[in-house]
């Protein structure tokens, strides 16, 4: 009964959360947690249950129809993807349609040869029957599928899957023409991000400093959208805040000195 | 005398001192008939003479086959004959080439053999015993040189040397060795190698040479002279044929269809089109005996999925039995239905690693069921492993869970393979090359490929580099200031590099000089890009300092 009115009180999303830990507590240690916290307080503490769920559809899209953006979004998705891989011996499936991902740049950001395996499909159709078939057998630790087009049916049929056998779904939407924003559509994502390219951090030296991206959460289920700017993946998939700007170094001069 | 003392009867010259013509005559007519000289012997030749050994035409009572080489073996040999028991006779199956050459042709009485040539080896045939030779044979072709291969008719073998005989250093010394092979085992034999099998077969058995080949579109040509019996006719056709006087395939070109059809069978017309390469012929190979196999035969014609499935699923339960008592795994299944209509219908499915668990055999075929045109029905189903592995038993559990064990993804590979095909499923791993579009390369999806250097690369790499234009850079170690890509001005902030990539003068000439100068650029709204100038900036055989875009980071 206690329970029951502690669930109409306002700070119902904490009284879940325990309760959900203490039922995982329940279930055993042998399976992994079913929510994947990204480390950063500033993000975390906004998402509804304090990380991204195993569980669960999650959908990137590219903020500009621009080659940049794109990669920055694929960047992202390799760095959830690797870090939902992170046991030893699990592996994810990239499901795409078109082939022009570069394999040394995803390891880069953490998803090597040894824990990604790729499947071309034919279409998009194919792509997401094919995202189905591997988040139903349940052995990969996370599948990411990139397509142009997927309505509600198919994107139910996903979030339904991944939650059957809670194996986390990336969904990157690739931009299909340049007026149409993929994100327009309704689905049935857990989270939907954007990411675009932001200008990096100056250094003191000459060169290119460690990518920043602005993320923004569109969406989330039983939470509020907000956006922010982080860091580029390291080579273990970890998202970082850029420093704050007391602390960063000044930079040598003028841009003409950095692109020296 | 003409130089040389030749003489020559009738000449002018010795005509002279010789006796006249009447006076011949008078000599010639005192003789007695039979010796009187033929006009040949007189110098005239205004009759033809019968050569006194030429063989009688085959409508006159002569031997259809023409004797073949009897030569030095005819001296040594003893001719030997098979005999077959044809209702209340016996008659010869077939014979040896000195018997042959002595007129004894299949067919022919055993008793009016014998009585033709007293020296007779007279032996059984053993029909079944030549057929588990051919057999054996086919076997062997297909455990040795190429996987398709059968046994045409009762006396030859079909192989699908398609891609086969690269290895075995092209098609003349695929059938040097085939047949030197068989000479080692006492066979001798006839090799055509043809577009199709009808021609094949027709060459082989009639063109008498040991090896024939065939190149394409020249079907038509090879086989117009040989007989209509080369096209495996049945024997009405050959009769029907034979009363209208076609006996060379040649013949039927010219002739229309429709009537041709009419008079001869649609089925000759098929065999023709087939040899000729118009119908498609498939050779249906024979899978090794050894092969776990599992049969069902149905009371009733099935026609639907679910049916369909149900057999299925019992096929692979027979069949899972004998794989277990085999210690035996399924790399490659083979389903084949057979129609009512007589028509197969064939799926075959493929796993990554061996493996004889039912559920996912079922779930491998059950993808491909809908791949099965039932028409008016399935009468039996046949599920064939053509290829298997040795698979031991399996520990499945145990009590004590193992933490970290990993997902075996065998299953889930088979899964996505049946869906998507074979080769759309793969991992990619090192290879050995600094050049970035050679570095990546394909493996299969359980290997475990290596990694990369640590250099930086791009995300996505563009299938082939994009030149920009209205660059500005400093020589030679600077990344560019601005430039223009796709139509759009970038100005750069921040760049790294270079990053000095060789051509690899071991692949081809002109990379033996080239360079590449890779930099990692920032532009003004954030996107990085992956950029090259082809040329070190200094020395001009280097390359031409243009530039060019490759790959993005996020």
């Amino acid at each position: 009964m206690s329970a029951l009115s502690n669930l109409l009180s306002p700070d119902r999303a904490r009284v879940l959360a325990e309760l959900r830990a203490q039922v995982a507590g329940v279930e055993g240690e042998g399976r992994p947690p079913n929510v994947l916290p990204f480390g950063i307080e500033a993000l975390d503490g906004r998402l509804a249950g304090g990380g991204l769920d195993r569980p669960a559809m999650h959908e990137v899209a590219a903020a500009s129809p621009t080659l940049g953006d794109d990669a920055a979004a694929t960047l992202f998705i390799a760095g959830l993807g690797a870090r939902f891989a992170g046991r030893p011996g699990a592996s994810a499936v990239w499901i795409l349609t078109q082939f022009d991902l570069y394999a040394p740049g995803l390891e880069q950001s953490g998803l090597g040869p040894d824990r990604l395996l790729y499947v071309q499909a034919r279409d998009d159709v194919m792509a997401l029957a094919l995202a189905e078939d591997a988040l139903r057998d349940g052995s990969f630790a996370a599948v990411i599928t990139e397509v142009k087009v997927a309505d509600q049916t198919a994107t139910r049929r996903l979030q339904l899957a991944a939650a059957d056998r809670s194996t986390p779904l990336l969904l990157l939407r690739r931009w299909r023409r340049a007026a149409r924003d993929p994100l327009d559509m309704p689905s049935l994502a857990a989270t939907r991000w954007r990411i675009g390219c932001a200008p990096s951090v100056p250094l003191s030296h000459p060169g290119v400093g460690r990518a920043c991206w602005s993320v923004d959460l569109v969406r989330q289920r039983g939470g509020k959208p907000f956006s922010l700017l982080l860091e580029a993946c390291d080579d273990q998939g970890r998202l970082a805040l850029p420093p704050p700007a007391r602390l960063r170094a000044a930079a040598a001069g003028g841009a003409a000195a950095r692109a020296a | 005398m003409p130089r040389g003392g030749g003489w020559r009867p009738g000449a002018r010259w010795a005509q002279d001192a010789a006796l006249t013509k009447a006076q011949v005559a008078q000599q010639i007519a005192t003789l007695p008939a039979h010796q009187r000289p033929p006009m040949r012997m007189l110098g005239r030749r205004s009759e033809a003479v019968e050569h006194p050994f030429r063989a009688m035409r085959p409508d006159e009572g002569g031997g259809a086959a023409s004797p073949t080489h009897v030569g030095f073996v005819a001296q040594v040999a003893r001719p030997l004959v098979l005999i077959e028991r044809v209702g209340q006779r016996d008659t010869i199956f077939a014979a040896c080439p000195v018997a042959l050459g002595l007129g004894l042709v299949p067919g022919m009485a055993a008793a009016h053999a014998r009585a033709l040539v007293g020296d007779l080896d007279v032996r059984d045939a053993e029909p079944e015993a030549d057929l588990a030779w051919l057999d054996r044979l086919a076997l062997h072709a297909v455990a040795h040189w190429t996987p398709t291969a059968c046994r045409a008719g009762n006396d030859g073998l079909l192989l699908d040397v398609t891609g086969a005989t690269h290895l075995f250093g092209g098609e003349v010394r695929f059938c040097r060795r085939v047949l030197a092979f068989l000479a080692r085992l006492g066979f001798t034999a006839r090799i055509a190698i043809a577009r199709t099998p009808g021609a094949a077969h027709a060459l082989a058995r009639y063109s008498g040479q040991p090896i024939v080949r065939l190149q394409p579109a020249e079907e038509a040509q090879a086989l117009a002279s040989l007989p209509v019996a080369a096209l495996r006719l049945e024997s009405e056709a050959l009769n029907a044929a034979a009363r209208f006087g076609l006996d060379r395939i040649g013949d039927l070109y010219s002739m229309p269809r429709a009537p041709l059809a009419r008079r001869l069978g649609m089925k000759t017309m098929t065999r023709l089109d087939q040899a000729l390469g118009r119908v498609a012929e498939p050779i249906v190979p024979v899978v090794p005996v050894e092969a776990p196999e599992a049969i069902r035969r149905l009371l009733e014609p099935i026609g639907t999925a679910e049916s369909i499935a149900q057999v299925i699923t019992d096929l692979v339960d027979d069949l899972v039995a004998v794989l277990v008592e085999r210690g035996l795994g399924v790399r490659t299944a083979l389903l084949i239905a057979s129609r009512v209509d007589g028509a197969d219908q064939r799926i075959a499915i493929g796993a990554s690693r061996a493996t004889r668990d039912p559920k996912r055999l079922v779930r491998m075929f059950a993808l491909k069921i809908e791949r099965i045109d039932p028409g008016l029905g399935i009468e039996a189903m046949r599920l064939v492993v053509p290829r298997s592995e040795p698979l031991g038993a399996i520990n499945t559990g145990t009590l004590l869970a193992v933490k970290d064990e990993a997902a075996d993804l065998a299953p889930a590979i088979d899964q996505l393979a049946g869906r998507a095909g074979e080769e759309a499923v793969f991992r990619l791993g090192l290879e050995q090359s600094d050049v970035p579009e050679r570095a990546v390369r394909r493996v299969g999806p359980l290997e475990v490929p290596a990694g990369w250097p640590r250099w930086t690369r791009p995300a996505r790499l563009l299938r082939r580099p994009e030149m920009l234009t209205q660059v500005m850079a400093l020589l030679p170690d600077h990344p560019p200031r601005r430039f223009t890509w796709r139509g759009k001005p970038y100005r750069v902030v921040a760049g790294d590099g270079p990053e000095r990539i060789h051509g690899e003068w071991w692949r081809r000439s002109n990379e033996l000089w080239a360079v590449r100068d890779y930099f990692r650029v920032e532009v003004e709204d954030g996107q990085r890009f992956w950029l090259f100038r082809r040329g070190d900036g200094v020395e001009p055989e280097t390359g031409d300092l243009s530039w060019y875009l490759h790959g993005v980071f996020g």
